[in-house]
């Protein structure tokens, strides 16, 4: 293949450069301008959060007489509190750990597998299947949940698997979407970086009577880390933060995951806007650590994903 | 002497070949067995859960289906219909296109909303996102955090997005409506119930979450870009906005491409957020296709025939860019 000595070019591009001439000259007297748009645009772009963070430590009675914009005469945790108590958040949180956990891993196994088969091996169908797993996550979901709502439906399991004896409405039907949805954009990621990873090693491996399974599993995906972690934030951050397949799948309110479960919740508390703002951020929490601790696995995550593009 | 110039030309390859097919051979039966469970099981749940229904769908567009009792290979016209009997699924011919363009007054306000949603994407969003990264390319002071708060927005869910707006948009006590005045019940403004307004608010939500998105896009896209051009291009004298329109942007083709691409699929996709500000309804001034698809399951009565023919005119619609982005990630190997 001739890709081989092509491909590694935009992983190599990827690392951070040393800060050059270049951006030093960029400092001009259009310095000052740029730094006033950022400001203001980071303002804009804070305000959101900002008003929705102090709105949830305010008192409902308070806001109601004085409106969102006005000086507080108490902030509260109670919101918090009570969001937390009343809507049982800490059963819809374990949903969605049930379900993220598991799609998360199986993904990341099943990507990984297939990616290593075929870019290792040479089949005549190496393009096409890649390009069938690449397209199927380009899909708008709203063009399969028809023909998938009835598919679920049609679907009978064990009731000790699922609770309703369905595919439909259960944690593991969320669970076979969201892996099956999101294996594309792991293989295509997966299949790119093992490209770049020299095949040497994999050919010694074999000449050392390696099997097949060895060779994916001891020696190749050690190292495919950086993306494998990389993928791990951004996959965690997405079907955390799905909404679809859950609002469509899951019929029984309870069983829904969080961020679905908000919908619920914005019905239950309709009278206590203060409360739902609190609740939101709650169910952010777990984005949010993310965000503080993985930021830079999160965006290498989306690098990797259009470096190839 | 003549014959060696061909023959050195084709030696290699056929080497390569050879090998190639020997590394199929070298497998044992139980790595063939391995293989196979590799390739299988992913292929099997990407068929079964995503290409089986993407195909279910153009078969079902033809059809009239509540859901009750199978699909009858036979027409419509033909099979009996008791009233108060749900009829079983038959054929349908294009009466569900026919239909959907025609008889369903959602469609075409669904349709404009949609374009509307990818203009905004590429006249605000995008362009917005490519300044920041820019900007923060330059590597101005300030520039880590900058990007840090810029990019928030993408981490969060869009029911929050949508949630946490609502206490913006609030017509009595929200941010805006305070700020401008028009806050007394005489004189409220409702952004997200007045239907000629209701679809630009929540452009605004969007485009809060998609400019960080495409910003992050483009740092990739712009570190990628040798820094040789840009020097050369200053060197000969070009102004740093010739430099970037006439050097870097093309340089970028890659990420455009992918910039574009998941533009379109998203304004395409966009569920969620009018999905929590109109509490799962149709809401005039919101309509748009994927609302209109989930309409047809999730209400008392299914209408699996007509979501799917909304459903295939989503994925018709979607092919172009999604071909687009295929052959620009597959062309190179296929040479």
């Amino acid at each position: 293949m001739t890709a081989t000595t092509e491909l590694p070019a935009p992983f190599a591009d990827a690392r951070p450069r040393p800060i050059g001439p270049r951006r030093k000259r960029g400092v001009r007297a259009g310095g000052a301008i740029t730094q006033v748009f950022m400001i203001v645009m980071v303002v804009l772009w804070l305000t959101p959060i900002v008003f929705a963070l102090y709105v949830a430590l305010r008192p409902e009675a308070e806001t109601n007489k004085l409106g969102y914009v006005s000086l507080p005469h108490h902030l509260t945790l109670s919101n918090f509190a009570n969001a937390w108590t009343q809507s049982q958040m800490w059963h819809f949180f374990l949903n969605s750990v049930y379900i993220t956990v598991p799609a998360v891993v199986i993904t990341l196994l099943l990507a990984s597998a297939f990616a290593y088969v075929v870019s290792r091996l040479s089949f005549r169908f190496n393009i096409p299947l890649l390009i069938l797993f690449t397209a199927g996550n380009l899909l708008p979901q709203q063009v399969i949940i028809t023909p998938l709502y009835r598919l679920y439906l049609s679907i009978h399991l064990p009731t000790g698997l699922t609770g309703s004896g369905l595919l439909y409405n259960s944690i593991l039907g969320l669970i076979v979407i969201n892996t099956s949805f999101q294996l594309g954009f792991c293989v295509f990621v997966l299949s790119n970086y093992m490209k770049t990873i020299p095949t040497d090693m994999d050919e010694a491996a074999v000449v050392d009577g390696a099997t097949l399974w060895t060779r994916y599993w001891r020696l190749t995906l050690p190292l495919c880390r950086p993306a494998l972690a990389a993928l791990a934030t951004l996959l965690t951050t997405w079907i955390y933060n799905d909404f679809f397949w859950a609002i469509t799948l899951i019929s029984t309110g309870s069983k829904r995951p969080i961020t679905s479960a908000l919908a619920n919740l914005q019905g239950q508390f309709v009278q206590n806007q203060n409360m739902i703002a609190a609740a939101a951020l709650l169910a952010a929490i777990p984005t949010l650590i993310v965000y503080a601790v993985l930021q830079r696995q999160f965006i290498a995550g989306l690098a990797l994903g259009s470096s190839k593009g | 002497m003549v014959a060696t110039t061909p023959r050195s030309t084709v030696t290699p390859t056929a080497t390569t070949k050879r090998r190639r097919r020997g590394r199929l051979r070298l497998l044992s039966r139980r790595d063939k067995f391995v293989v196979a469970a590799m390739l299988g099981i992913p292929l099997l749940l990407d068929a079964a859960f995503i290409w089986f229904p993407a195909l279910a769908s153009i078969g079902l567009s033809f059809t009239k289906w509540t859901g009750v009792g199978g699909v009858h290979l036979t027409s419509c016209a033909n099979l009996p219909s008791v009233p108060g009997i749900p009829q079983a699924g038959c054929l349908y011919g294009v009466q569900n296109y026919k239909q959907a363009f025609t008889n369903y007054p959602p469609f075409w306000p669904a349709v404009q909303h949609n374009a509307t949603w990818l203009l905004v994407f590429i006249v605000l969003a995008t362009p917005l996102g490519m300044l920041f990264a820019v900007i923060l390319d330059r590597g101005i002071r300030g520039s880590r955090i900058y990007q840090s708060i810029l990019f928030l927005p993408v981490m969060l869910s869009l029911a929050l997005i949508g949630i946490i707006w609502e206490l913006i948009y609030s017509p009595n006590y929200g941010l805006i409506n305070t700020i401008i005045g028009r806050n007394g019940n005489n004189n409220l403004i409702d952004w997200l119930g007045d239907p000629h307004l209701n679809l630009w608010a929540l452009l605004v939500e969007a485009t809060w979450r998609q400019a960080g998105y495409v910003m992050v896009l483009y740092l990739a896209g712009l570190k990628s870009v040798d820094p040789a051009l840009r020097e050369a291009a200053t060197v000969d004298g070009a102004s740093s906005w010739q430099t970037f329109w006439r050097v870097v942007f093309p340089a970028m083709r890659p990420i455009n491409i992918v910039v574009l691409v998941v533009t379109v699929i998203e304004s395409l996709r966009a569920f969620d957020l009018v999905y929590i500000t109109t509490k799962g309804n149709i809401a005039r001034g919101l309509e748009l296709l994927s609302i209109s698809v989930t309409q047809n399951i999730v209400g008392e009565t299914q209408r699996i025939g007509f979501g799917s023919t909304l459903g295939v005119i989503l994925l018709v619609i979607s092919l172009v860019p999604i071909s687009i982005f295929l052959y620009q990630a597959f062309r190179r190997e296929n040479r």
